[in-house]
Order: structure tokens, then C-alpha cells, then sequence
């Protein structure tokens, strides 16, 4: 057993102290306010008080911390992207997720189990060697196997998928690997908040006023708030953020789902993904598999659930494993992901000085929390975006400089 | 031991049917109606369970699947819910989640290590040094989990059925059964489910006795009832958008659409939190109840009820008609109860204490049951024991009667906004959706007379929603005492006082959760975990909800829920999943393909031909492509084409509207041609093409790609429903079979059975004709997609098979041979054609692809131009070559998505590539820079064993033919 634990054991009390202050009313006025307390958001914070020293910020949450897509998504940490960058930001997250438990000072269980990305095409098999051919060159460690070497890392898997679309390969993506959502959101919240960070829960941003195209203040459910830094980190209620400052983006948001079974003991130690059969699944420490499927067909703002695609995700699922048929499924929810045309954020500045975005995450925002947030405390700080984001500009819509991560998404969207 | 009770009119047991099973190496009796739980109980077997975190031994709580304490394997099957599943004959049952039996559980030091592992401990230890996390992270993964899946475990696939309705109605107790009495004598149809084995609520149990005859007259004139139809065993998993509702039975799921819902589902009897609250024989007073009507079980021999409603009053007249020695009734209330059964109690001899509470349950030796209950007097404001005067009494059970919670999942997933009633000290629907309403315990009423006007009420409500005219019916507000207590909560310095019995979460680790931040509900919920394991918090998270609003000192109703989310129950993969159909289409000539060898590959839902490998042929499948590829090249060649999409486009504007939607023109285009159709997205990248035939001056025959038909068919019915012009659509790709016939002995063959006169000058590439073939109506096109001399033929799908098969037979002594998908690419590749979607991606534009001339620009619109205006502007990122490989090349062949390797850095990469038997070459597309756009430049592959390998840009392929 670890020492800590045995420290908290003595003591008859925690003697942890809160991870964050009781913010309750915020000042008049913030060197930067940032929408949104999901893990970019927090993430960015931590960042703009540990890499810049601007600690007079205030993070606005609506409803909890990480309660948004932070606590939605499938936590699936991966960096097999498709152009090469893509590749090189995802990298960079990774990188930065494996230190993190430490330098946060939480267990955020990041757990590194290899990641298979099923092809039971032809044309899935090109896609993949695409991918692993970036990735290599750009040294991210993925290749493309075949079915052999994903029976030895699962051999409960239906190579032939029910004999309804026989896996024939895969792109293995060794740094492919899980983390404890809630703990990314709580452990920079509590980061910030250790360098001065003001996060406040239940607070609702109502409106944003710009001034001469510059931002000067925004208007809270809680009081309002001068600055001349606003940063929108608010995924699927991104529309909503930038229609208060009458900016135009191409993002659309589809509901995307998913669920998990009942905890069961330990089995599956990899992350697999199948594109056809839309499904990924992982099985999370407590020993529930933490199950997703492709975007919902349609455009809506609403983190409802819906019956359809459990049935099609849980129909996929005994393809691939058809032993699960008693096993059950405790819980469905959803999420709203914030889509742009090339699959890719955006992410910087916009026409608007003083109002950055990150935005258009998708259905992959939880991967890029840590490189987000340090990129985006960059590009408010020095007021100029470093060049690993340059390429997810919002201006790229307008010049065609789009940057194709389609073929990279988890699963077909 | 037997604890079973002599006969009781309420019971649900078939004593004739009798029956022996096994339970962790010990056999057991059991009667038909019996539960494994129930039935291990009326053997004397206490320990069902350990728990999930410290594995402490656990027996019944709520008997009504509210808890998970009791979680079983029969080795194929796991975590078997023991309280409601029916036992059978010969079961072999074990616990989940134990090493070396349910009674010496190995792990059962961890409950002695318990304040090593507090709350949220995961997350403050284990990570540094970083290298040692997966020693153990494995340690953790182990000892989370409950059951162990059986790999060999068969899948069965649920059939699916729908059902319709007026009225569903959700909860057969008293409330439920009347609503649906009062909306069947209306004329409406009903639909009432509950997941007991038999109907009639809270009446099964409590009030058993002396509601019984009230009961069996409701149950019966439901029964007689044609509008009614009432399924038991069966549950409610959600509810979904438009009153869509799975019911959910052993034998598969039933999707009922219904007009309107009422959801009758009761409350969940929620446990005092005491130290030892979890011991086997600390139950519920409602699963004491379960256990003496429905099952005839005595649930303890001695033991007390701690109570702060009046349910626990009558719990203990109960059990002691059940011959259960009651020691005594202690009331959390400071004023105890006012109820005549206190008299009732006193003339059994049954001791009240009131204002007291249970302070602790002493366990017996190895902590497997209860030895002694500790009770004191307990300030309920407070919420303090006074442990000066302990009474200890020597018992084996307790019987508790907190309060209840809601059993309203459903009625918040249908977006119900509900509201704290402090009176009733519940929370109660404040405005229900539209369609949805609820009655009896779930809506706040429970006396008994009440839940049935309830009922009629919500009826007679749902029934003026659906349009008819029924007189309201009043009933009465809860008067009297709360059937809840505010706060049935007694702290202990050594807790263990469970709160949430799935997760072993105790008092002080709310406390402490709150004391780290995780003051909010949401946030507390996700560090402890309350209402997160398989219960989902039925019977936790109301005291979950209190235990906050006590911490923060604020009104429950500040601290609001969680938010409910199906499934109701855990739900079975097979069952969501349903017989798992995988819909294929096939062509009209797919059983001529089978029969000769076609190996048959998915292209969509299509199935096609990759190859044919015939019976007795010893070709690879390649050297087969090659052997076709070669019959095209120098005989004739055909294929099943009838996948690509095909849509009939008619209409005054349909030119126009072809204008609109294609980068081309067709305005102006004669009858009799046809013309490339290429379609882009609005970001101006290309997405499919096609051939656009004009039959007549207003009817377009239009194909599209195989994979994007179904796309493309969306795509145009939109921007014909957009642009107001004058235009139909018809979908014929089903209806229409097709094939191409290629190679230079091709109009031969055809001319067999058409009077077309095929010579490229009369008919040349580009032509179009409705004519006959095989005295079938058709439309013949020449076409040069994968050779010069090429004509695709389109017919009625019926008669696919029939010209398919005459084709073949005439086409013999040609040489002609039937080829697949991969001979059809190769012969592209040869005639240096690119395939959108293969050779090109999702952000490729038609300057890339050289497709210029099917552009034009000068239209006033087309999907995809203004953004092609733009485009244009701008240099050239990259540009789509044909290449050849040097014919003395060495090492590994490229493959298609190996990258060009410029400077060291990705140039572009291969789109095709493949061995032309034909050319004796290798050649393919790439995406290359643009400055290599011109034959003769040179570029460089890296194949997979990164090597690079040289290539040569050419204009086409057909010139290495004339060259050589």
C-alpha cells in the first residue's frame, strides 16, 4: 500500500483540503474570462497562471465543472491522426497526458492499452495504412496489422464479426490509452485554482458585449464582468457563445451517445474501434465497458438519448463479441458535439480582438484537453497563436486551407 | 433451518411444485414461485452476497431488484439478480465477486483495511512514481468488477416486437390498475406493465391481508376487459422521445408507441443509515413484508423495527403474525406515531420507543448476520444519537422504514420538472410534459383509498388529452405525516453507515467529498460514486441528496438530482440488440455469380463479384483479375454494373435542374447523349460522378456511383424540394439492372440481339439509344470508362438475368468473359481514369483531379461554385498524376496510401497502384506537388518496408500501349 494512504488512514479526517474554492461572487472586473469549466477551459486556465503568470482569470461554468462533454465522452486518448498536423498536436497532448497525473498531483488513471482500429474493408485497410504511413513519418508509433495480431491481444474478438463483416486488419496505435475524465476536469481546476484561478459554477453567460470589434466585458447570470479576454471553450454550446458576438463559424452540433454495461471483471485490455460496425469500446477500471457509436444523423442541441442507437451499437457489439448477450447495459447519455466541415477544431483568434475560440471539437475534444489548453493560454497570452494550432484557424474556412481529419474521425461519422 | 411460514392466502409459491438447487456447494429447496433470494431464505441462508468495495457480507434488502447485494453466477450466466430471478430446478448458483466462497471470501480484509481505501482514493495515490501505476493499476482492475464473463456464453438474439396504444401505463399497483379500468371503460386501448411476476403493487405485500379482496375484484374486472392488455414480469427501460417506451421481458423487448403515458411506477423504500446498516437480516421493512406474503418466509426468528414512518408499525404487526418475536419498534420521530396501530402493537406486547434510534447493529461471529442491536435516543432535528443510555438487545434481524423515493426515472427522462414537497418530504411532480402524466406514490398520494382516485384522476386526464370529454376526479392532499423522514440519518465515529449498499459508500465519505469541493450533487455523485452501480441509486441517492443538503445547510430542494437517464433496470446486449440484421442487396444476376465462382464482396449493402474462381479453376484470385483484365483487353469482357445508382430526372426544368445540382451543362445537350455529371459539396470538393442521358427533351436517365446512390438520391431530392423548380425524381436503382459489355469484340456480341448499328462512327462514345436487346426494353450507352470499345446496357431488373445469361452464351465463341470489381479497377487504372472517393478524399477539388472541362463556371449557380471561385485564386496544393513505375524497379511494391517522399517530407501519396498484365508494367495514381504535374517528372514512394522507390509521371497509361 502507498504511504499516502496510509496518511489518510491515520488521520480520522481527510486532510486533503477542497480541490477548489467556494467562488461565489465574481469580481468586477478579470484579466481573461473563460467560458466554459470543461477540461479545456480549466485546462486553459492552469495554463494562462502556470506558463504565463496571468492568475486573474475567471472560468465560467453553467452548470459543474467537467459536466459538459468532459464527463460525456468515452475517454479514449489516441493520436493516430491523418494529416500530419493532426498528428503532431495529438502528440503533443499525449505527451503532456503522461506526465500529468504527477504534475497535477491526482490519479487520473491514465492507462495506456494500445488501441485497434478494426478495417473489415478494403477501403478501411487503405484509410489505415494512410494513417499509419503519417504517423510514422511523423513518429507516432501505429501500423497497420493484421488479423493474427489482434486475436493475440484479444482473443475474445469474433475475427469474423458473426460472419457479417470479417475484420482483415487494423491500424495498431501502440500510445493509444484511457484516463478518469472527471479527474482531467477536477485536477487543472484544482491546478488553477491553486495559482488564484476563479472558477465559478452555476454561472451562465448571457451576453458578451463588443465594443469598436473589441471585446469589453460579458454579462453573467451572476453579475457582470469586465474584460478584454474572452475565451469560448464551451464544445457543443459553442453557437450559442458566438452568437453573442455575431460571429459566424461552420459549426454544427449532432448529438453523439453512449453507454456502459454493468462492472464485470477484467477482459478487455485494448481499446478497439470498429469503423463499419460504428463502435468503440474499452473497459474502464471499474470494469464496466465504456461503449460509443457514430454521431446521430441529425442536427440538434439536446443531450437527450435515444433508443435507436443503443439498439444499433448493442447489435454491433455481440458481432463482435457475441458472449455479451446477458450482459447489460446500466446507463445511455449524450453529448453535443461541436462538427466542422474537415473534421478538424478551430482554434485562436477570431476577427472579433480579444475573443479566442476553441471550438469545433467534435467528437475528440477530451484527447486534445491538455495541448488545448496550453496552446490556448498561448494565443491569449502573447495574443498571436503558435504554430502547432496555426493550421485550425477559423480564417482557414474562408481561404480553403482546410485541414482533412475525416478519415481520421473514430468511427464513420 | 427452515424459515418457511405454514401456508398464507397471499402466497405466490406452488407448494405442490417443489424442487432442490444448489447454492454455493449447498443444495436447497425451493418452490415453484420462489426466487433464489427467497428461496435461500426459507432455508436459514443468510450471506447471499459480498459487496462490491469492502466485501462485506450481504442478504436481502429490498428483495425488489432496489439493490445489488445479492449478485449470482451459474457459471454461464453472471451477476444474476438472486432477489427477483425466478429459481429453477437444479440451478448451481455461486456469488459473484468472492475468492474461496461467499462465507470465507478471501477478501474480506479489505472491510478491515477500510480506512486505507476512503473516498475517491484512486485518484490520491498510485501515481507517483509514475513507472509503478501498472503494478497496480492490474491490482485495482482485479478487484473492480463483479462478475466474470463466460466467453462461451451463446448469443441470443431477442426477437423484436412493436406495440401500439391510447394509454400506456406503467405500474400495476393500485393506482396503475384503476387508471387503466377508467381509460379501457372509455373505449380506449391500454397497455399496463409492472415487473412483478403478479399485479397489484404495494398491495402484494403491504396490506396484503386486508386488501386483498379489493385487489382480486380489480385484478379480475382487468382482467375481463378487452381494452387492457396487462403484461407482467416486464419493465419499463426508458422512456424516449414521442411516448416511445421498450418493454422489457425475458423473452425480448416490445417497443411501445404510445398516445399518451401514465406512469403509476410507486417509491422505492429508502434504509435508515446506521453503523452496520448492511448486515444479512437488516432489511427493508417492505422486503420483511415481500418475504412473509409472497413468499412465506419468516424473515428473522427475534428482532426489532426501526422506523420513522407508520409503514414500520405495520411491518411489525407483520412479523408478528409471521410468529417473528418483535422486541420492539423504535421511532426515529420525536413524537413518535399517532397511528391506532401503536394500540395494536401494545396489545401484542411489541415495546414502542419513540425519538430513539438503532445505534448500531452489533454482527455475529465473522460478521455474518446480527447479533445485537444498540439502540439510544436520537434527537431527530439534529440528527444526533445520545449514546449515554444504550439498550442493548440480543436479536438475529431489524426490520427499517425510513421513507420512500420516487420511482419517477421516467417521468424525468420525459423531461418532467419536479419539485420538493417538504410536507411529504418527497419529490413530487410539478409540470409533466405534454401526454405524460403520473399517479399514486410517484406523484406524492399515498394513502390507500387516494392512490385509487389517482389513478382515475390521471386517466380522466390522459383521456381529456386524447380528446375526449371525462369529468375530473378531485383527490384529497397528503394529510398527516410524512411517509418520509427528513433526515433518517444516525453518524458514528467508526461509520460504516452505508448510504449506498452497491458502492459501500458511507456518511463521513460524503462528508469528506464535500470537505475536497465535491459539494454539488452532480460533482459529489461523480467523486463517490453514489447511484453510479448497477441500482443506479434507487435506494441511495435520496439520502445521498440529504446527506448533502445537510452538509451545505440548505433546503433539499436547492440541492436538486441527478439527472435520470435510462436504462430503469440494466438492460440485457440481446435484448437492445434484437436478431442483429445485417440488410445485403443483390443483383438480379447474383445467383448466375455464385454458381460461377464469383467471389462475392460487400460494396455497400451490395454484394459483388471481386473475381470468379470457378470450381475447378486453380487461379489465384490476382492471377484470375489478370485473366479477366486480359479478356477485356483482347476479347470481351462483362460486368454486373446493376449496383450504381440510377435516377429517372423528368420534368419541364429538369435540364435546369440538373444545372443546378452539376458543375456541367445539359440545357442544351441533344437527345440521345449523354453527358459526366459530377457533383460537388458546397466546400466544393468532389463527391460523386455519373452519366446524365437525355432520353427526351424533359427526361433524364442519371447514374450515380454504387456507394453514394442512396447519398446522391438524398441530395437531389433536397435541392429539388429548395430550387421550386419543375422536376420528379424517380429512384430506379432497384428497379433496373445493368452490365457493361467491353473489349474489342464487344458490338459483335451485342449485335446478336440489337439492330443498333454499333460502329463507332454511327454510335459513337457519348451515345445513348432506348432500344431493344433480347426483345427487352433497354437503353444502350457506348461508354469508355474501362476500354475504347465499350457499351453499358440498362433493362428492367427482372429480365437482368435472362439477357445476362443469352449474352453469355452468344458472347462464347468471342472468348467473352465475365469479370469483378478488381478486374474493373485495374482496367480503369489502364485507361488512366481516377475514381472519386478512391483517388480522391474529402477535400480534393476538381483542379486536383484536372476536371476542369466538366466545369463551368459561367453558369449563374451550381452546388460547390462559389466556393470553386475561390479556389481557383489560389495555387495549386497538390495535383492527381497517372505514373509508371521503372520497368526494372526492385524491392517491395508500394501500396496503395504509401506516401511521396519529397526532401525527406510527405509530398503527396499513391491513390492506386497495380501490376498491369496488359502493359506489363506497374502504374497507378498519386497525389504528387504540383510542380511535378508534368509527364517525365520524377517523384519517390516509400513503401512499407521504407524504401523509396522511384516513379514517372505520365499522361496516361494508353500511351505506354502505343508505345509498346
Amino acid at each position: 500500500m502507498p504511504l499516502r494512504l496510509l496518511k489518510y488512514a491515520i488521520s480520522r479526517e481527510h486532510p486533503a483540503p477542497r480541490f477548489f474554492r467556494d467562488c461565489v461572487e465574481p469580481k468586477k472586473t478579470y484579466d481573461v474570462v473563460i467560458i466554459g469549466g470543461g477540461g479545456h477551459g480549466l485546462a486553459a486556465a492552469y495554463y494562462l497562471a502556470k506558463d504565463y503568470g496571468i492568475t486573474n482569470v475567471a472560468v465560467l461554468e453553467k452548470g459543474y465543472i467537467g459536466g459538459g462533454n468532459t464527463g460525456r465522452n468515452t475517454t479514449i486518448i489516441r493520436s493516430n491522426y491523418l494529416t500530419p498536423e493532426g498528428v503532431k498536436f495529438y502528440d503533443a497532448s499525449v505527451k503532456i497526458y503522461e506526465g500529468l497525473s504527477e504534475e497535477l498531483d491526482l490519479n487520473l488513471f491514465y492507462s495506456n492499452r494500445g488501441h485497434f482500429t478494426l478495417a473489415h474493408t478494403e477501403s478501411a485497410m487503405r484509410t489505415m495504412r494512410w494513417r499509419a504511413e503519417v504517423n510514422k513519418h511523423v513518429g507516432v508509433e501505429s501500423y497497420v496489422v493484421g488479423p493474427d495480431e489482434i486475436s493475440k491481444a484479444c482473443p475474445q474478438l469474433d475475427i469474423s464479426c458473426s460472419g457479417q463483416a470479417p475484420i482483415i486488419g487494423a491500424l495498431y496505435h501502440a500510445p493509444g490509452s484511457v484516463a478518469r475524465h472527471d479527474g482531467v476536469a477536477w485536477g487543472y481546476a484544482r491546478g488553477a485554482d491553486q495559482f488564484g484561478v476563479e472558477i465559478f459554477q452555476n454561472t451562465e453567460v448571457t451576453r458578451i458585449d463588443v465594443k469598436g470589434g473589441k471585446v469589453c466585458g460579458v454579462q453573467t447570470n451572476n453579475g457582470y464582468i469586465s474584460t478584454n479576454k474572452v475565451l469560448s471553450a464551451v464544445a457543443g454550446f459553442t453557437p450559442r457563445i458566438t452568437q453573442m458576438v455575431d460571429l459566424q463559424t461552420p459549426i454544427v452540433i449532432h448529438p453523439l451517445q453512449a453507454c456502459v454495461t454493468e462492472p464485470m471483471k477484467p477482459w478487455l485490455d485494448t481499446i478497439l474501434v470498429s469503423g463499419s460496425l460504428h463502435v468503440y469500446v474499452s473497459q474502464s477500471s471499474r470494469g464496466e465497458l465504456v461503449m460509443g457509436s457514430s454521431l446521430d444523423p441529425y442536427e440538434m442541441h439536446s443531450t437527450r438519448s435515444s433508443l435507436d442507437f443503443v439498439e444499433g451499437l448493442t447489435s454491433h457489439i455481440t458481432d463482435m463479441f457475441p458472449f455479451l448477450s446477458n450482459v447489460k447495459v446500466v446507463r445511455q447519455w449524450a453529448g453535443m458535439a461541436d462538427l466542422t466541415p474537415d473534421f478538424a477544431p478551430i482554434m485562436g483568434k477570431t476577427p472579433i480582438e480579444g475573443f479566442y475560440l476553441d471550438a469545433g471539437w467534435g467528437t475528440w475534444g477530451f484527447k486534445a484537453t491538455p495541448i488545448s489548453g496550453k496552446t490556448m493560454a498561448e494565443t491569449i497570452a502573447r495574443d498571436m497563436a503558435p504554430d502547432l494550432i496555426k493550421s485550425f484557424r477559423l480564417s482557414r474556412f474562408e481561404d480553403y486551407e482546410l485541414t482533412g481529419e475525416k478519415g481520421a474521425a473514430s468511427v464513420g461519422h | 433451518m427452515s424459515s418457511r411460514l405454514i401456508n398464507q392466502p397471499t402466497e405466490w409459491i406452488d407448494r405442490d411444485k417443489p424442487f432442490s438447487f444448489t447454492y454455493e456447494g449447498q443444495k436447497v429447496t425451493a418452490f415453484e414461485g420462489d426466487t433464489i433470494s427467497s428461496a435461500l431464505w426459507a432455508n436459514g441462508i443468510r450471506v447471499l452476497g459480498r459487496s462490491f468495495k469492502y466485501h462485506r457480507a450481504r442478504g436481502i434488502l429490498t428483495l425488489a431488484n432496489h439493490d445489488v447485494n445479492a449478485l449470482m453466477t451459474d457459471g454461464l450466466d453472471t451477476n444474476i439478480r438472486a432477489d427477483v430471478l425466478p429459481v429453477q430446478a437444479d440451478m448451481t448458483l455461486t456469488a459473484v465477486n468472492t475468492t474461496g466462497g461467499v462465507l470465507k471470501d478471501r477478501s474480506q480484509f479489505i472491510d478491515k483495511i477500510s480506512p486505507l481505501l476512503p473516498v475517491g482514493f484512486y485518484y490520491k495515490a498510485f501515481h507517483t512514481p509514475r513507472r509503478f501505476f501498472p503494478f497496480w493499476e492490474d491490482k485495482i482492475r482485479k478487484a473492480a468488477g463483479l462478475g466474470e464473463v463466460n466467453f462461451n456464453y451463446p448469443r441470443i438474439p431477442k426477437p423484436k416486437q412493436h406495440a401500439h396504444c391510447d394509454v400506456l401505463i406503467i405500474g400495476a399497483g393500485i393506482s396503475g390498475l384503476s387508471a387503466a379500468l377508467s381509460v379501457a371503460e372509455q373505449g380506449l386501448s391500454v397497455i399496463i406493465v409492472d415487473e412483478n411476476a403478479k399485479a397489484g403493487g404495494s398491495l402484494t405485500y403491504d396490506m396484503a391481508d386486508q386488501a386483498s379482496s379489493q385487489l382480486a375484484e380489480l385484478l379480475n374486472a382487468i382482467e375481463q376487459h378487452d381494452n387492457i392488455r396487462l403484461i407482467t414480469n416486464a419493465y419499463a427501460a426508458g422512456y424516449y422521445a414521442d411516448h416511445l417506451v421498450p418493454i422489457v421481458e425475458t423473452s425480448g423487448i416490445t417497443k411501445v408507441r404510445a398516445k399518451a403515458l401514465i406512469v403509476a411506477s410507486g417509491a422505492f423504500e429508502q434504509p435508515p443509515v446506521f453503523r452496520n446498516n448492511d448486515l444479512p437480516g437488516v432489511m427493508m421493512g417492505s422486503a420483511a413484508q415481500r418475504l412473509i406474503y409472497r413468499y412465506a418466509v419468516k424473515p428473522f426468528e427475534k428482532g426489532v423495527v426501526v422506523t420513522a414512518n407508520d409503514y414500520g408499525y405495520r411491518t411489525a404487526l407483520d412479523l408478528v403474525s409471521a410468529g417473528v418475536d418483535v422486541l420492539a419498534v423504535i421511532d426515529m420521530r420525536r413524537e413518535g406515531s399517532r397511528s391506532p396501530l401503536i394500540d395494536e402493537l401494545k396489545d401484542k406486547q411489541v415495546a414502542v420507543h419513540k425519538a430513539s434510534c438503532v445505534y448500531e447493529v452489533i454482527a455475529s461471529k465473522h460478521k455474518l448476520g446480527v447479533s445485537e442491536v444498540v439502540i439510544c435516543a436520537y434527537d431527530e432535528l439534529m440528527a444526533e444519537a445520545d449514546t449515554k443510555n444504550k439498550i442493548r438487545l440480543k436479536c438475529d434481524g431489524v426490520a427499517m422504514s425510513a421513507g420512500w423515493a420516487p420511482a419517477a426515472a421516467l417521468l424525468y427522462q420525459a423531461g418532467t420538472k419536479m419539485r420538493f414537497d417538504s410536507g411529504l418530504q418527497q419529490f413530487v411532480p410539478a409540470e409533466l410534459p405534454e401526454g405524460v402524466f403520473a399517479a399514486g406514490k410517484v406523484n406524492g398520494v399515498f394513502e390507500l383509498s387516494q392512490r385509487a382516485l389517482d389513478g382515475q384522476r390521471a386517466a380522466a386526464e390522459a383521456m381529456n388529452y386524447l380528446g375526449k370529454s371525462v369529468a375530473t376526479v378531485e383527490v384529497k392532499q397528503h394529510q398527516g405525516t410524512s411517509p418520509s423522514h427528513a433526515y433518517p440519518v444516525v453518524n458514528h465515529p467508526k461509520g460504516k453507515n452505508f448510504v449506498d449498499f452497491d458502492e459501500d459508500i458511507q456518511v463521513k465519505d460524503f462528508i469528506n467529498a464535500a470537505k475536497e469541493g465535491f459539494d454539488n450533487i452532480e460533482l459529489m455523485k461523480r467523486f463517490t460514486t453514489v447511484g453510479m452501480g448497477p441500482s443506479q441509486g434507487k435506494h441511495s441517492n435520496m439520502n445521498a441528496i440529504r446527506i448533502l443538503a445537510r452538509i451545505r445547510d440548505l433546503p433539499v430542494e436547492k440541492i436538486g438530482t441527478t439527472t435520470a437517464r435510462p436504462f430503469f433496470h440494466p438492460t440485457p446486449i440481446g435484448h437492445l440488440g434484437g436478431r442483429g440484421f445485417h440488410p445485403h442487396r443483390y443483383t438480379a444476376m447474383h445467383e448466375w455469380h455464385i454458381e460461377n465462382g464469383g467471389q462475392m464482396t460487400a460494396a455497400g449493402l451490395w454484394m459483388r463479384p471481386a473475381c470468379y474462381l470457378p470450381e475447378g479453376c486453380h487461379l489465384t484470385a490476382q492471377q484470375a483479375t489478370h485473366q479477366e483484365a486480359m479478356a477485356v483487353r483482347t476479347k470481351a469482357g462483362i460486368i454486373d454494373n446493376s449496383t450504381l445508382g440510377k435516377i429517372e430526372v423528368y420534368g419541364p426544368d429538369a435540364a435546369a435542374f440538373l444545372e443546378r445540382v452539376y458543375t456541367g451543362k445539359f440545357v442544351r445537350q441533344k437527345v440521345g447523349q449523354y453527358r459526366i455529371a459530377m457533383l460537388l459539396d458546397e466546400a466544393g470538393v468532389m463527391v460523386d460522378d455519373g452519366l446524365a442521358c437525355r432520353l427526351e427533351e424533359d427526361r433524364f436517365y442519371l447514374t450515380t456511383s454504387t456507394t453514394n446512390s442512396a447519398m446522391v438520391y438524398r441530395q437531389l431530392q433536397r435541392e429539388a424540394q429548395l430550387c421550386g423548380l419543375s422536376v420528379s425524381l424517380a429512384n430506379l436503382t432497384g428497379a433496373k439492372a445493368a452490365m457493361t459489355i467491353a473489349g474489342p469484340a464487344a458490338a459483335e456480341i451485342i449485335s446478336q440481339f440489337s439492330s443498333v448499328d454499333l460502329a463507332a462512327t454511327a454510335f459513337p462514345t457519348g451515345s445513348v439509344v432506348e432500344t431493344q436487346i433480347a426483345d427487352i426494353e433497354c437503353l444502350l450507352l457506348r461508354v469508355a470508362f474501362v476500354a475504347e470499345q465499350a457499351f453499358e446496357i440498362h433493362l428492367p431488373a427482372a429480365a437482368g438475368l435472362s439477357v445476362w445469361s443469352q449474352l453469355m452464351q452468344a458472347g462464347q465463341p468471342f472468348g467473352l468473359q465475365a469479370y469483378g470489381t478488381d478486374a474493373q479497377r485495374l482496367l480503369r487504372l489502364e485507361m488512366g481514369h481516377h475514381l472519386i472517393g478512391h483517388d480522391t478524399d474529402g477535400l480534393t477539388n476538381p483542379f486536383e483531379a484536372h476536371a476542369e472541362p466538366l466545369i463551368a463556371m459561367d453558369k449563374t449557380f451550381f452546388t460547390g461554385q462559389r466556393s470553386l471561385q475561390i479556389i481557383a485564386k489560389k495555387p495549386l496544393n497538390k495535383t492527381l498524376v497517372n505514373f509508371v513505375l521503372d520497368s526494372n524497379c526492385v524491392g517491395e511494391l508500394p501500396n496503395e496510401c504509401n506516401l511521396v517522399i519529397d526532401n525527406g517530407d510527405i509530398a503527396g501519396r499513391i491513390t492506386s497502384i497495380a501490376f498491369s498484365p496488359y502493359l506489363q508494367r506497374v502504374i497507378g495514381i498519386a497525389f504528387v506537388p504540383p510542380e511535378k504535374h508534368l509527364p517525365g517528372s520524377r517523384f519517390d514512394i516509400r513503401n512499407d518496408a521504407g524504401d523509396l522507390i522511384a516513379a514517372t509521371v505520365i499522361q496516361s497509361p494508353t500511351e505506354l500501349a502505343k508505345s509498346a
